[in-house]
């Protein structure tokens, strides 16, 4: 009776995200095998892995599967970089520290479309840009950042936006540091730096993984940023995986293609999720 | 120096480049509220004009050119209706499993985790493709089915972490005067978990209003939401710079708060537990 009852209640969660889970990616399997061009209905023959076959020679792939992989690793280097020198720094005790981590988490908030707009015209714009301004004033000529490093530009703008989050993860970590520990090393004659290394930066090894595998699974995908700003080019100078499939199915209407990059897509963020959910679980009391 | 005046400095030099830091990176944030505020040749202006007299006619015009009052309405329906619906169907499962946990119950919350970790472009295609079919494509029912499904599994879990917070004793005092199950939900749970079911559905409330990739993709002029009217100021005829800020500010301005309300839940919400 009591089985039953759970069963029930767990019913609606269990169903819809089954359905939503099994659903398209069963449809993202199918159409990979088969020719699907939404400008040619009717058809549908089955191709094998011709599709796979388009998706890795087309001219994008390589610069796609680059970009994507650099965006990526520059983003997490600076974000858990910064990310942990600021939290150590805000950790500390001064004036004013609640304002302080409000300004610092804010532009997590910011939605992905306004951030990428602020940063396109009225930091990075050549001529009436803050950059451009600032770069007059040292004396140098001003860049047309998103057209000379678009690539650069588009990492600035995501750092921008995940190092919030990587200050709020690592200072809900250092709220449980053992003080008592840290007071006995005082005591003992460490200095603050040997303090960091030896207690904080062993004390943050575990968040700073799960920063970096939660980071990993959204910034292999970023898109909203890159429709807004670069539109992936100058060619396919910031064109990443995410944005290649996009254009594949929605600018190209090539439903075939687009599939057999999505399962590519799939796959990437699955190694990374598989070692994410076991670091969970781990630490999951039922 | 003594030690008191040698923790003196430290502090102030601590204080000193932390506001200095913190003020570098909300500039951005700060630029365009200033900007929403200027008129339009002032936004453009070199040097940047940083003395000038505020004026309120950028956001009445936000409405006359892009239909702002339309795509606000879709935010609000979009995220309010997403995050409803994934609270009724997330609170009965998340009590099920904080209560009445059985072998499985582990596996069942990472699996529903694993969900979340399935990357939104590869499945672009057969989404796009049902809801064209199922007149789906611009409709707000449509985005808030994907919303709901898209948050569910960060609702389920943090509900359940609140639920098991609950005092069993509590419970099972109720059950001893015979409360039905679906009476305990209503007059015991909910309001011992009123908090923690408050500040999830905060959570969600936000990531859907900032969510941008389906709503880029899946929306058009029906029923585009403000992530959606903000990009189409990308266009090189959008250069409307104060505009553009009052619109981004209006557009911000609420979630940036409620952002700052959850920022314990956010981190809990994101990492799963994972971080305490």
């Amino acid at each position: 009776m009591q089985r039953a009852v759970t069963r029930t209640l767990l019913a609606p969660s269990v169903i819809s995200l089954l359905l939503w889970m099994i659903v398209p990616l069963a449809m993202t399997i199918y159409f990979s095998t088969i020719r699907y061009n939404l400008l040619y209905p009717g058809e549908h023959n089955f191709t094998g892995l011709l599709n796979y076959e388009f998706f890795v020679t087309d001219p994008g792939f390589w610069p796609a599967v680059n970009n994507t992989l650099i965006l990526l690793g520059s983003v997490l280097a600076i974000t858990v970089v910064l990310g942990v020198a600021l939290s150590a720094l805000i950790d500390q005790p001064f004036f004013g520290r609640g304002a302080v981590r409000v300004l610092l988490i804010s532009p997590f908030f910011v939605m992905p479309t306004v951030s990428a707009l602020i940063w396109k015209n009225m930091m990075m714009n050549p001529v009436y840009g803050v950059f451009a301004w600032l770069s007059q004033m040292v004396g140098m000529e001003p860049m047309d950042w998103l057209a000379d490093a678009p690539l650069l530009s588009i990492i600035i703008m995501v750092s921008w936006q995940w190092l919030p989050f990587a200050i709020l993860v690592f200072v809900t970590a250092l709220q449980s540091q053992d003080t008592e520990q840290k007071e006995a090393a005082r005591m003992d004659g460490a200095t603050s730096w040997h303090i960091f290394r030896y207690l904080t930066i062993p004390h943050l090894a575990r968040p700073v993984a799960v920063v970096i595998m939660i980071e990993t699974i959204f910034l292999l995908v970023v898109f909203a940023e890159i429709y807004v700003s670069t539109g992936g080019g100058p060619g396919y100078d910031s064109t990443n995986l995410a944005y290649l499939i996009y254009s594949q199915a929605l600018l190209q209407f090539d439903v075939g293609i687009a599939s057999a990059g999505g399962l590519f897509a799939v796959v990437l963020a699955n190694i990374v999720a598989f070692f994410l959910i076991r670091a969970i679980g781990k630490n999951l009391t039922v | 120096m003594n030690l008191k005046q040698k923790l003196k400095v430290r502090t102030w030099i601590v204080g000193a480049s932390a506001w200095g830091i913190a003020l570098l990176l909300f500039f951005p944030i700060l630029w365009m509220f200033l900007t929403s505020f200027k008129t339009e040749l002032q936004a453009i202006s070199t040097p940047p004009t940083l003395v000038f007299e505020p004026t309120l006619e950028n956001f009445s015009l936000v409405q006359e050119r892009s239909d702002y009052l339309k795509h606000a309405i879709n935010s609000i329906v979009t995220s309010f209706g997403a995050t409803i619906l994934a609270l009724l169907i997330a609170i009965p499962g998340a009590y099920a499993m904080a209560f009445y946990p059985g072998k499985r119950t582990k596996d069942l919350l990472l699996w529903m985790l694993s969900t979340k970790m399935l990357p939104a472009v590869g499945v672009l295609v057969p989404i796009y493709i049902l809801f064209r079919d199922y007149g789906l494509l611009d409709t707000r029912i449509g985005l808030i089915i994907i919303f709901t499904m898209m948050n569910l599994p960060i609702v389920v879990w943090m509900l359940f972490s609140y639920f098991k917070d609950i005092p069993r004793e509590i419970l099972e005092a109720c059950r001893m005067d015979g409360a039905s199950p679906m009476g305990e939900v209503v007059k015991i749970v909910m309001p011992l978990a009123w908090g923690g079911i408050a500040s999830t559905g905060l959570l969600s409330i936000v990531l859907c209003w900032n969510e941008a990739f389906w709503s880029l993709n899946l929306t058009a002029a029906d029923a585009g939401t403000l992530t959606s009217m903000i990009a189409s100021y990308s266009s090189p005829e959008g250069l409307f710079w104060a505009k553009l800020s009052a619109a981004s500010t209006l557009a911000c301005a609420p979630i940036v708060a409620f952002g700052w309300l959850c920022q314990k839940q956010l981190v809990q919400g994101l990492t799963f537990g994972a971080v305490k």
